[in-house]
């Protein structure tokens, strides 16, 4: 039997006993057409190219591996933000814990009554943004929690939104196995902030569908915290509209295993794609981001920024790639890729890759992995910084580039404050 | 104040000698010059002295006010009072200025046990100095020393100094890339510095700087070691013919 052959009949054995959640029609056809992508496509296994440098499979097998519930005493993340907070248990919805699910210039559903409806506009952004970024490369996963997720919020935004709607994960359930889908659409020029942090879960399959219509702006800055054994796969698709943005920055610390995708098609003309990402590693840490931008129209803009931290054995993964399709003149895009090594024990391995279809381009890429800079540190200690703190503040001035695409000040300061706290902790 | 005896330092991974026995004492209230020909080992000597990784010392001491500088990390002897202006002031990106600088004081201090400056103290500081010096306030928010030019790099080696108030202060070529101005700003720095309690170690090429700042003494180094130490006249001699009669005389 060949590789594709046996992947198929694992894909089936794993999925024998599982039935799809019940819903409303346009659920149901969605969550039956992602079943058989999925089916088709066959769960990841080592032996995939795109799974190379990530072994997929404690995120593909029946059980998830249990993970323990840490408690770092510190204050909840985007404490002192006015927001919308939705808070989900283990992967479920907790009405208790959230506000009111409804804010000026915004429609806020959960799925799980969203689905339960034979009509809704979500049927043209469910699984469909998602089935878009199946090609050129299958994303398995992905088309497992569109066909699997019962719970997760469906954000219809019509304005100019200046309160964050913040998505809460808690962890409580050692064994808990969450999968959660969230689609948020935004209609011509109008503009929303999405903040999400927490565990979620010991395992966690999440994916975000956004819809970004012409000159509207999605900003999205997530904290992934901070279960040591916990683990998680997520995938963010993005549509970018004529003169849309759309910018997205992850700050992951701690975690087993992490595999953040982010697909973005840029489909009309001067768009913005912006995604970054900063991690810090520490033992036995598996951070992967995969992204994949696509070109598809004249003018548009792209930035690609990932710094990991490594140490103690970590180990940092970045697959990125930029395809400019062809037409897709004047293009502009930039992606960068590093690592800053604090011991021989950690790796990070990076695949960049352009894929150029059109002339008249500005594409460039990088990637590097280095140690941390001797003379810097001596001139600091030089100046009375003792040697743990003055590898923190460079390690700080190492990421400062992904931070900085956050575009909002106080949301920066409060990621730069996460990563000032945790290199504190690490000090004692 | 600074006592070095018969100081012999290699290279960790090369076997090359390059102090081959320096004698040095720099007294509080002094200015020492230390002049000499490239390669002579002036930077080593200092690197040695603040505590820089990559030397291995093979024979003699080195002490300020007595406590033995080569048992302690480069930032132990930094809250003791040692200061190096560096010949190459390091780029570090992403770091603020002011954020380092602040970093620097408050932990000199926490190591002295003496009470942590508040931001709004320190910010009042800063600004006198850097005022003085002719530092603008985006060169204190941008990161430390990138995209400065020579000059600008070593007037922020003198505000750093200024700020930090060491006892023992080393200044390697802090004249180097400096136009006729930024001498004068920058010694005037250093003069305003001067102080009964404070010692100075000025390694230098040229007699130019030491028109503004007004040695004691004068030292020559050569191979590695001292070869001759006398007053101001000394430096004026090199100007006037060269190292190569002092050499010469000592060969
Ligand atoms: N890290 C090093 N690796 C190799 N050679 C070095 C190193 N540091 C100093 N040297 C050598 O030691 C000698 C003295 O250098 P240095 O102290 O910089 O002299 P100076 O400052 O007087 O010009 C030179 O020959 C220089 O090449
Ligand atoms: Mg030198």
């Amino acid at each position: 039997m060949n590789a594709v052959a046996k992947k198929i009949e694992a894909t089936t054995a794993r999925l024998e006993g599982m039935s799809l959640p019940a819903g409303g029609k346009w659920a149901t056809e969605a969550r039956e057409a992602a079943l058989t992508r999925l089916r088709t496509m066959g769960l990841p296994d080592r032996r995939d190219e795109y799974w190379k440098y990530t072994r997929p499979d404690t995120l593909t097998q029946t059980d998830a591996p249990e993970a323990s519930v840490l408690d770092t005493g510190e204050a909840p993340l985007f404490d002192g933000f006015d927001r919308l907070k939705v808070v989900f248990v283990d992967g479920v919805f907790d009405a208790e814990q959230s506000d009111d699910l409804s804010g000026e210039g915004l429609n806020i559903e959960r799925l799980a009554d969203v689905a339960a409806k034979d009509i809704h506009w979500a049927r043209d952004v469910y699984g469909v943004l998602e089935n878009n970024g199946q090609s050129p490369v299958e994303r398995p996963l992905a088309a497992l929690n569109s066909a699997f997720a019962t719970d997760g919020v469906v954000i219809h935004v019509t304005g100019k939104v200046s309160r964050p709607v913040n998505l809460i994960y808690r962890h409580k359930s050692d064994s808990s196995d969450a999968i959660l889908h969230h689609v948020i659409k935004l209609d011509a020029g109008a503009e929303l902030t999405v903040l999400e942090n927490g565990p979620a879960a010991a395992r966690f399959n999440k994916s975000m569908e956004v819809d970004v219509a012409d000159g509207a702006a999605f900003h999205h800055v997530r904290a992934q915290g901070r279960d040591h054994e916990r683990r998680a796969v997520t995938h963010i698709f993005g549509r970018l509209g004529t003169e849309s943005v759309f910018k997205s920055f992850t700050l992951t610390v701690n975690g087993r295993l992490t595999r953040n995708e982010a697909i973005l098609e840029l489909t009309g003309d001067d768009a913005v794609a912006h995604v970054a990402g900063a991690c810090l590693g520490d033992g036995d840490f598996h951070h992967d981001d995969t992204v994949f931008v696509t070109h598809d129209a004249v003018n548009c803009e792209s930035r690609q920024v990932f710094k990991k931290v490594l140490r103690n054995g970590a180990t940092g993964v970045f697959q990125g790639k930029i395809l400019v399709q062809p037409g897709a003149q004047k293009t502009d895009g930039y992606q960068i890729s590093q690592s800053l090594l604090l011991d021989e024990d950690s790796q990070f391995l990076a695949k960049p890759e352009l894929e150029i279809y059109a002339d008249d381009v500005a594409c460039s890429h990088g990637s590097t992995s280095g140690a941390i800079d001797e003379e810097a540190l001596f001139y600091l200690r030089a100046r009375g910084v003792p040697k743990d703190i003055a590898t923190d503040l460079m390690v700080l001035s190492f990421v400062a580039e992904a931070v900085d695409e956050i575009e909002n000040e106080d949301l920066r300061d409060e990621m730069l404050a996460r990563l000032e706290g945790w290199l504190e902790r690490r000090r004692d | 104040m600074l006592e070095i005896k018969g100081l012999k330092v290699q290279l960790e991974d090369e076997d090359k000698q390059i102090l081959k026995g320096v004698d040095l004492k720099v007294e509080a209230g002094k200015v020492h010059a230390i002049m000499g020909p490239n390669g002579s080992g002036k930077s080593t000597l200092s690197y040695v002295l603040s505590g820089k990784d990559g030397y291995e010392v093979t024979d003699g001491s080195a002490s300020l006010n007595g406590e033995d500088l080569l048992e302690l990390e480069a930032e132990e002897r930094a809250a003791l009072g040692l200061f190096l202006a560096f010949q190459y002031p390091v780029e570090i990106p992403g770091v603020g200025n002011m954020t380092f600088l602040r970093t620097a004081v408050n932990s000199q201090r926490k190591a002295r046990g003496e009470e942590e400056l508040s931001a709004k103290d320190f910010l009042q500081e800063i600004r006198a100095k850097a005022k003085t010096l002719k530092i603008d306030a985006d060169m204190l928010k941008r990161p430390v020393n990138v995209g400065f030019s020579g000059g600008e790099k070593k007037r922020n080696e003198i505000l750093q100094m200024a700020m930090l108030e060491p006892k023992m202060c080393i200044l390697d070529e802090t004249d180097s890339g400096l136009d006729v101005d930024a001498m004068k700003l920058v010694s005037e720095g250093v003069n305003a510095l001067r102080d009964e309690g404070r010692g100075f170690l000025v390694i230098t090429h040229y007699q130019r700087l030491l028109d503004h700042i007004k040695p004691d003494v004068v030292h020559i180094m050569a191979d590695g070691r001292i070869i001759k130490t006398g007053g101001p006249e000394l430096a004026l001699e090199v100007e006037k013919n060269g190292y190569a009669d002092i050499l010469a005389e000592m060969a």
